[in-house]
């Protein structure tokens, strides 16, 4: 195979400062997404969520917690059988309808997590989401620093070709 | 990077051009599309069980979105068996020439339906009933069944591929996001269409059909409405028909300035933001509206669901480019601006359906087993125990897909924006805008 007339091909000197900015955004983007963060010091509690399951919703649906908390949560499924899986966590519950059951494991993983439905109650079972914060949302704010470092980079470069 | 002729291999070129390969494909597309419509209509209720939910809209669906379309654009509509029924009934044979005479009506599709604003309304139609669609075998099955139907009629009525081209809901926004992908069929030497006798790529000859997407090659410029399926490459006497690899979203640096392909973006844009929050979010009163079709709750979603697609999103970019100062109609600059939204859409569907289908993907191997959910075990699998997948990956790559997509974005705008002579930025802001929305929304 043999390679046909190329097209919008970076040239000469500029090339050397286009691949020294690339360089400098991406290892900005790496400080932005790896870097450590501060944690603020709050001493762990024991935390107890009763949580209704059903018709293809939780309630309540979002839980905030602490990392370093016990994490209690009573789920009562008010009408079939329902379930409770937390992604990341990797943990479980599944509760009869009328019937209380509880899961409790320690949030030692900071972050946003869904928890949803892990037995097949209804049509919409797949969509039975509820969502755990576990103190910040790291990953959130670091997405937005990447998305600003992106617009900063594209403006930049719009300043350099004007 | 250089473009590079993959046609010039003479096993990809055969492979192409014989239609033995690409009838083996079609056959066992077409036995898996029936086979789901079965399912659907006979198997269990219960979606994450039934051949027809779990193999449509999480198994093809991922290949589909996370693999055909950004990496071969119509890849998909190359192998689609929608349309053969049709198509065989059209020309009366499966694989022998064409006859000249037409067995049936054989009409041109009238001049106001040939865009895609159908297509907006099919998609449009098929999201808003997405919740019952998504998780109810029957009525997959009867939309899958109600497709091709709707496909032989109107290859009974109409000339050519008239579904695919004007009313799929899937191949309008394949075709959109097609111009992203680093594949293209094209012509190698205008100079030989111009003086070609016949054009027997657009007429068809005693080698093949005519161009059945209604595109004459010579003057393709851009992959959305070229369905690949290789009847040009064998109808061409000249041997000038050649399929190139290429850069990543070659076709967007000629903006487009079509209404119908701008909404397309913004219909496409918006449906990926509502469905990560409806179906996706912790809000269980919005799945609750969105799946009880036919109450006031649903119609008011409905209504939201229209307004954000055709009124806010639109109307917030409008905003953004009325000051841009240009001599260009604002209608052409609104179109053409819009282009910079497709590789940011094709993205938020990426992260979307990340999400979705690696959550639900285990269901795969246990409908395996029992397609039908009626208790068979024919690999030993039915049992699979659900399990999310990649759970931990999954935010670093929605991430690096809605960040990638913006960047992405914010280059294809600069090429619209220097094409249309305005500023860029505002388009920026808003893709900005949007990508923080839908970070917000996955994150």
């Amino acid at each position: 195979m043999q390679p046909t007339p190329s097209m919008d091909l970076p040239t000469s000197p500029n090339l050397m400062r286009f691949y020294f900015h690339l360089l400098l955004f991406v290892m900005a983007g790496l400080v932005v997404a790896f870097a450590p963060l501060p944690v603020p010091a709050i001493a762990p509690q024991e935390r107890t969520f009763e949580i209704d399951a059903g018709q293809y919703a939780y309630s309540p649906s979002e839980l905030k917690v602490n990392a370093g908390d016990t994490v209690n949560i009573q789920l009562v499924s008010t009408d079939v059988v329902h379930g409770l899986y937390v992604d990341g966590y990797d943990v479980s519950i599944e509760a009869d309808p009328g019937q209380t059951r509880t899961l409790s494991f320690v949030a030692d993983k900071p972050g946003s997590f869904r928890f949803r439905c892990n037995v097949t109650c209804s049509a919409m079972h797949p969509f039975m989401i509820g969502k755990l914060t576990v103190g910040r949302n790291n990953w959130l704010f670091r997405s937005f620093g990447l998305a600003t470092l992106a617009v900063f980079g594209a403006l930049i470069s719009i300043k350099q070709k004007a | 990077m250089a473009k590079i002729e993959l046609t010039r291999n003479p096993l990809i070129k055969n492979a192409l051009k014989s239609r033995y390969p690409q009838l083996a494909v079609f056959v066992v597309m077409l036995a898996g599309y029936i086979f789901a419509i079965l399912a659907g209509l006979i198997g269990t209720p219960v979606g994450s069980h039934n051949f027809s939910i779990v193999f449509v809209w999480i198994a093809w669906w991922a290949i589909l979105i996370l693999v055909a379309v950004p990496f071969f654009g119509r890849g998909w509509c190359a192998v689609c068996p929608i349309p053969l029924p049709g198509e065989w009934l059209q020309r009366g044979a499966i694989l022998a020439p064409p006859d000249k005479k037409p067995k049936w009506l054989n009409l041109r599709v009238p001049k106001i339906f040939r865009n895609i604003w159908l297509q907006n309304i099919s998609f449009l139609l098929l999201a808003l009933f997405s919740s019952v669609l998504l998780t109810t075998p029957n009525i997959t099955g009867i939309v899958l069944a109600a497709m091709l139907f709707a496909a032989i009629g109107l290859s009974t009525i109409f000339e050519r591929r008239a579904f695919c081209r004007y009313l799929c809901p899937v191949g309008g926004f394949i075709g959109l996001y097609s111009q992203t992908a680093p594949i293209e069929l094209r012509i190698k030497d205008k100079q030989i269409c111009v003086t070609c006798d016949g054009k027997p790529c657009y007429n068809g000859s005693q080698a093949g059909y005519g161009c059945p997407w209604d595109v004459f090659p010579g003057g393709l410029t851009k992959n959305t409405y070229c369905g690949l399926c290789m009847e040009c490459i064998r109808t061409c006497p000249h041997d000038n028909i050649a399929v190139n690899l290429r850069p990543f979203s070659a076709d967007l640096a000629k903006p487009s300035t079509r209404m119908d392909e701008a909404f397309k973006a913004f219909i496409m844009l918006g449906s990926a933001m509502i469905y990560a929050g409806v179906l996706l979010g912790p809000w269980g009163a919005f799945k609750d509206a969105a799946y009880n079709v036919g109450t006031s709750a649903w119609f008011i979603y409905a209504v939201i669901f229209l307004a954000i697609i055709f009124v806010i999103l639109p109307g917030f970019f409008t905003l953004g480019i009325l000051k841009t100062k240009n001599t260009l109609p604002l209608k052409q600059r609104f179109a053409s601006l819009a282009t910079a939204l497709i590789p940011l859409g094709l993205m938020f569907w990426v992260a979307f359906s990340l999400s979705f289908v690696l959550t639900n993907a285990s269901y795969i191997i246990a409908a395996l087993s029992d397609p039908l959910g009626l208790g068979w075990n024919l690999f030993g699998t039915a049992n699979a125990a659900w399990q999310p997948m990649l759970t931990s990956v999954l935010a670093p790559a929605q991430t690096l897909a809605l960040v990638g997509g913006l960047i992405w974005s914010a280059r294809t705008a600069q090429k619209a924006a220097n094409e249309a002579k305005v500023s860029s930025i505002p388009v920026i802001v808003y893709c900005f805008a949007t990508t923080s929305i839908m970070l917000w929304l996955l994150l």
